[in-house]
């Protein structure tokens, strides 16, 4: 039986998709699970944090833990996204710019933490620099502290973010080539005029992406700071980890507050991601050749 | 022909950024993993051994690696459907809802997790709709599962939907203009051009999976050999401070990250070439 095109009108193109009832089954089991998984998980957030009204809610944002673990987590970030920021401009220099053997190891191990369990991170330097560790006995002898204080949280959280914009931006950078690097030097532009006005213009979008992402994770972070902070009160907890002690206390209502706080800036990381990929896009769309 | 030396480039900069670059992954990542590896050595293999062949932790690899896995596997499922809806059809709120499967990615795990904890408890919104069937899923392997699903399921939908977007329609069209049913289209033509990247999408949300810690320590229950995950019992030791077992078990799941990592590498590198 010829299924070709037919002169007689169809219930349905079988070359255009699906009957109707099929497509929205599938729409309506995609959304289910999506339902189940992703959009009442998020509710859950914020119904738990308003279940016992807004005096409750306001009051654990703004007891003295809470704001001195907000503190903690902002410091964390401001200095770990920047010192990742750089890292990533050299990597992805260097990998996108260049040819040189072992390339692909380097890369290999950018995505190394991604792999890695948080836990694991965070135990890594508990050995290096825990009082049993390898640097344990110069650290006490000369008093610093790294481990259950503030620099091992950040170090954690620099391990466990270092590679989101790295791997922003190296296939970004990659794709768009040296041409233009190499006009502005034959132009006369010394190496850093080059990367200044030609290069970080080129990559703007994808910068942002990467220090977006860099960023909700570095204040998101919960296993690798756990195993490294000590969890002491008002001094080495973060933002997650107070959650962690607020819901351990059955403080229900606290916990998912602060944790409404902290699914805020998940949307909010959501929105700018969604903005900066249509920026990527457009970007992307100019680079290819016309139809 | 003039002999040259072999050029890295002509842009300037390439021994200041790349000796940077190794100097960070040095401290930040080589050196403290050779400290584990060293610390793990002084155990000897047989001290190794003895320390993961412990009923307990063997327990928590079945229950970790199992409901990777199984989480993976739902999510390869259910994450192909998604990307599918997201690709091939309109509904109100589609672009909300393609925005917000990013969401395990931008979410801190701890808020994940009490969230996954408190809704399928039995006096959750989920959860008590199926605690009359006697199905508990909260302080269970099966909330284990639940809380791995939910971390991974970006990762199928995110590399199936470029593919699928990219996908040639004329393909389909010639299987329908040949006689092919809707169902045999989909599973003879689109669906082996999907199968690449639903493999690599699978693969990153298990390694995801593996080391998760989070979401899963609310909603599990933590009790030895039924419900603890292999990081729950690292730290378990750690506060213990029995290192040596903690460094053990986190150098085997070191390895097993490792030959993940390449594995994913690998796939990717085919996709790519696939590609080309």
């Amino acid at each position: 039986m010829s299924t070709a095109v037919a002169t007689a009108p169809r219930a349905f193109n079988p070359a255009r998709g699906e009957p109707s009832w099929v497509r929205w089954t599938l729409i309506l089991i995609a959304l289910a699970f999506l339902l189940g998984f992703l959009f009442l998980p998020l509710a859950v957030v914020f119904g738990q944090g308003f279940s016992k009204g807004w005096t409750v809610f306001w009051d654990a944002l703004t007891e003295e833990n809470a704001l001195l673990a907000a503190r903690l987590t902002l410091i964390t970030a401001l200095i770990a996204v920047p010192l990742n920021l750089v890292f990533g401009l050299a990597a992805a220099w260097s990998i996108a710019k260049f040819e040189f053997p072992g390339k692909s190891l380097l890369i290999t191990l950018i995505d190394l933490p991604f792999s890695v369990s948080p836990v694991v991170a965070g135990l890594i330097y508990v050995l290096m620099f825990g009082a049993q560790g390898w640097f344990g006995p110069w650290l006490q002898e000369h008093d610093i502290k790294l481990i259950f204080a503030v620099p091992g949280i950040v170090l954690a959280t620099i391990f466990v973010t270092f590679p989101f914009i790295a791997r922003e931006l190296i296939p970004l950078m990659q794709a768009q080539g040296t041409e233009e690097e190499e006009a502005a030097l034959v132009l006369g532009a010394s190496g850093w005029q080059t990367f200044w006005h030609v290069t970080l213009p080129n990559i703007r979008w994808g910068l942002l992406y990467g220090v977006i992402l860099c960023n909700a994770r570095a204040m998101g972070e919960f296993g690798a700071v756990s195993v490294v902070s000590g969890h002491i009160r008002g001094m080495t907890n973060t933002l997650p980890l107070h959650v962690e002690i607020l819901y351990n206390e059955y403080n229900a209502a606290a916990a998912f507050a602060v944790a409404s706080l902290l699914a805020c800036l998940a949307l909010v990381t959501l929105a700018a991601k969604t903005f900066l990929e249509w920026h990527l896009k457009q970007d992307a769309a100019d680079l290819e050749p016309p139809a | 022909m003039a002999i040259t030396f072999k050029k890295r480039g002509v842009l300037p900069g390439f021994s200041l950024t790349l000796g940077f670059s190794i100097l960070y992954l040095s401290l930040i990542v080589l050196i403290p993993l050779s400290a584990t590896f060293f610390k793990a050595g002084s155990l000897g293999w047989g001290g190794f051994w003895e320390v993961i062949s412990h009923p307990r932790v063997i327990a928590s690899y079945q229950l970790t690696f199992g409901a990777s896995l199984a989480g993976a596997a739902i999510n390869a499922v259910f994450g192909l459907l998604v990307a599918w809806v997201l690709v091939r059809y309109d509904f109100f709120g589609k672009r909300v809802v393609d925005a917000l499967v990013d969401l395990p990615f931008a979410l801190p795990t701890a808020v994940a997790g009490i969230a996954l904890a408190t809704l399928y408890s039995s006096k959750g919104w989920v959860g008590h709709l199926l605690a009359p069937y006697g199905i508990k899923i909260a302080y269970t392997p099966l909330g284990v599962v639940v809380a791995l699903t939910f971390i991974g399921l970006p990762f199928v939908v995110r590399t199936v939907q470029p593919v699928l977007e990219d996908f040639e329609t004329e393909l389909e069209e010639a299987a329908a203009s040949l006689g092919a049913t809707r169902w045999q289209t989909f599973s003879k033509v689109i669906f082996p051009a999907l199968a690449p990247a639903l493999l690599t999408g699978f693969t990153l949300a298990f390694a995801r999976a593996v080391g998760e810690y989070g979401s899963v320590i609310f909603i599990a229950g933590n009790i030895p050999m039924v419900s603890e995950i292999t990081p729950l019992l690292i730290i378990t030791k750690l506060e213990q401070y029995d290192y040596a077992g903690a460094t053990a078990l986190a150098v085997s799941m070191l390895l097993v990250s490792f030959v993940l990592l390449l594995a994913i590498n690998a796939l990717q590198r085919r996709a790519h070439l696939r590609k080309a």
